[in-house]
């Protein structure tokens, strides 16, 4: 094995496959990655003395979540695997990173980028009061800590994540209040031709869904979730579907509207982005074997584009084997070929979800002048509206006249929404309107870190 | 009042820690939003209101669990283990 200068970032499904590639060809890759113990989100593993099965902690996706960390496992001893390790810029060249407030710069010939995603939020009055999580964030409370962010939950927005993770808190034990889909039963009809595509995955969303009403949990779609109520923490939901309006008690809510790529690093890597429909977003553009606009740049997994674990998985093997292909090394042409042609499936079902779970393109009219949007710099979209009646309508002016987007997060919770508010009130198309740019350091980092000799 | 109730692996060792001077426990294996949030239901005040924040994303996205640590540092309490002994404190925000 020699140090092979390639680095890839993010130790997800795509970034741990892409590692175990490199290594089959005799090269050692650097695998950094900010978390603990890896495997990504969708697959993150509980601390070490937990006990539970995988079974009990990812059900279906048991065996692919075991397969992606027994793969991490047997990689360590044949890569430079740093994980609780934050790259915080990334430059030609060279990447910037922090571990245990230690700087270190961390030079590099061929990067894979597998950043992974966060999820999509439309914020809705109420949406800071303690007990409103993320749907990944409810979903990580009980995988990664054995808890249930409440006693009584609602789970509400869309997107194959909703119904999933309400049936992992029931199967676990918690109460689920409600499950409030955004999408109309119609809509998910409309969808099956394509969803057909890929009948196991099919089979997974129909089963959460009937478990769940087997099991007296109602679940209404067409919602418009309207606010969430409580002075110091969540006392009740307040939600209309059709002419209809109910409140409803608990104590916790977890919501989005399925997930958002994480582009920073690619973005100051100098990538090309360009809009994509299917994602309502400006993303990195990756050519069908994984390679940037940017030479000795790959891009694999969600970071990229919205596809799932299954397709992060086949995408870092293909990013690694390009690689491979591009530096000079003999590889399987017709490996990546099949892995082209399964990743064009996944691509079309993923269109298929998008027309069940469809983005609720009436959020910007309805969200109230008093909805606090970015909920770092208490930024309402009455406020960012007052910036776009001021001439102002691309997201980095608007940023920086009202600081919607400025705050630690730096966009990731507000940012696609702050866009769709500027878009409807500019009556400008979604994409005109732009992408907030990533700015160095892309997470907030210590002042005054240690830089290691 | 608490705010995450635990659901399983209860059977872990026990780590005393301090929260905002008054002695508190946790588990082996919590973060820092756990211990804190099966005991309490905010992990910090907002910057320009005071409101309570509980965290948001888990994922050391959002910015939104920051909790202040014995020896100064500012640390995301979604993303860093309890160990036995830690001095968390709780900032209270402030208000325009």
């Amino acid at each position: 094995m020699k140090l092979s200068g390639i680095v890839i970032i993010g130790a997800g499904p795509a970034g741990i496959r892409a590692a175990q590639t490199l290594v089959a060809y005799g090269l050692q890759p650097c695998l950094i990655d900010e978390s603990l113990r890896g495997g990504g989100q969708i697959y993150r593993r509980q601390p070490e003395n937990f006990k539970r099965s995988a079974k009990a902690l990812y059900g279906f996706e048991a065996s692919k979540a075991q397969a992606v960390h027994a793969t991490l496992d047997r990689l360590q001893a044949d890569i430079d695997y740093r994980p609780q390790t934050l790259v915080w810029n990334a430059e030609a060249q060279s990447l910037d990173t922090l571990h245990d407030g230690v700087a270190d710069q961390l030079p590099y010939t061929h990067l894979i980028v597998a950043t992974g995603a966060t999820d999509r939020i439309l914020p809705v009055p109420g949406w800071t009061l303690p007990g409103v999580y993320s749907l990944g964030a409810a979903q990580i409370a009980l995988k990664f800590q054995g808890c249930a962010i409440g006693e009584r939950v609602v789970f509400a927005g869309s997107g194959p994540l909703l119904y999933l993770v309400a049936y992992q808190y029931a199967k676990a034990g918690a109460k689920v209040a409600a499950v409030l889909d955004s999408s109309p039963l119609s809509a998910q009809t409309r969808a099956l031709p394509a969803l057909l595509g890929q009948p196991a995955t099919l089979a997974k969303g129909l089963y959460y869904r009937g478990w769940l009403t087997a099991h007296g949990v109602p679940v209404h779609q067409g919602v418009h979730l309207q606010s969430i109520q409580g002075e110091q923490r969540v006392r009740s939901v307040r939600w209309r579907q059709g002419e209809q309006e109910r409140t409803l008690d608990c104590d916790a809510v977890a919501f989005a509207h399925a997930l958002r790529s994480e582009t920073q690093l690619a973005d100051l890597l100098g990538c090309a982005f360009s809009w994509s429909d299917l994602n309502r977003a400006w993303l990195p553009t990756r050519d069908t074997s994984g390679r940037s606009s940017v030479e000795g740049v790959y891009l694999a997994g969600d970071g990229a584009g919205i596809m799932g674990a299954d397709a992060a998985e086949m995408a870092g093997e293909l990013a690694a084997l390009t690689l491979l292909s591009d530096t000079g090394h003999q590889v399987d042409a017709a490996r990546s070929t099949a892995l082209q042609h399964r990743l064009d499936a996944i691509h079309r079902f993923r269109h298929g979800l998008e027309t069940a779970f469809p983005f609720p393109e009436d959020w910007a009219a309805n969200a109230p002048d008093t909805l606090t949007v970015c909920r770092c710099e208490e930024v309402s979209a009455g406020e960012i509206r007052q910036t776009v009646e001021q001439g102002h309508w691309e997201i980095n002016r608007v940023k920086a006249m009202c600081r919607v987007g400025m705050g630690r997060c730096q966009g990731r919770m507000c940012g696609m929404a702050a866009t769709e508010i500027v878009a409807h009130a500019s009556g400008r198309d979604i994409a005109s309107v732009g992408r907030l740019r990533g700015q160095a350091p892309i997470k907030p980092i210590p002042f005054g870190v240690e830089v290691d000799q | 009042m608490a705010l995450l109730k635990r659901l399983a692996e209860h059977d872990r060792e026990v780590l005393p820690f301090t929260l905002d001077g008054q002695p508190a426990t946790g588990l082996q294996g919590d973060t820092l939003l756990t211990a804190v949030l099966t005991r309490a239901d905010a992990l910090r005040g907002s910057d320009f209101s005071a409101e309570p924040r509980a965290g948001f994303c888990l994922m050391g996205a959002c910015q939104d669990c920051w909790v202040k640590l014995g020896d100064g540092r500012r640390v995301r309490a979604c993303a860093t283990l309890l160990e036995a002994g830690h001095c968390v404190s709780r900032e209270p925000g402030r208000t325009l």
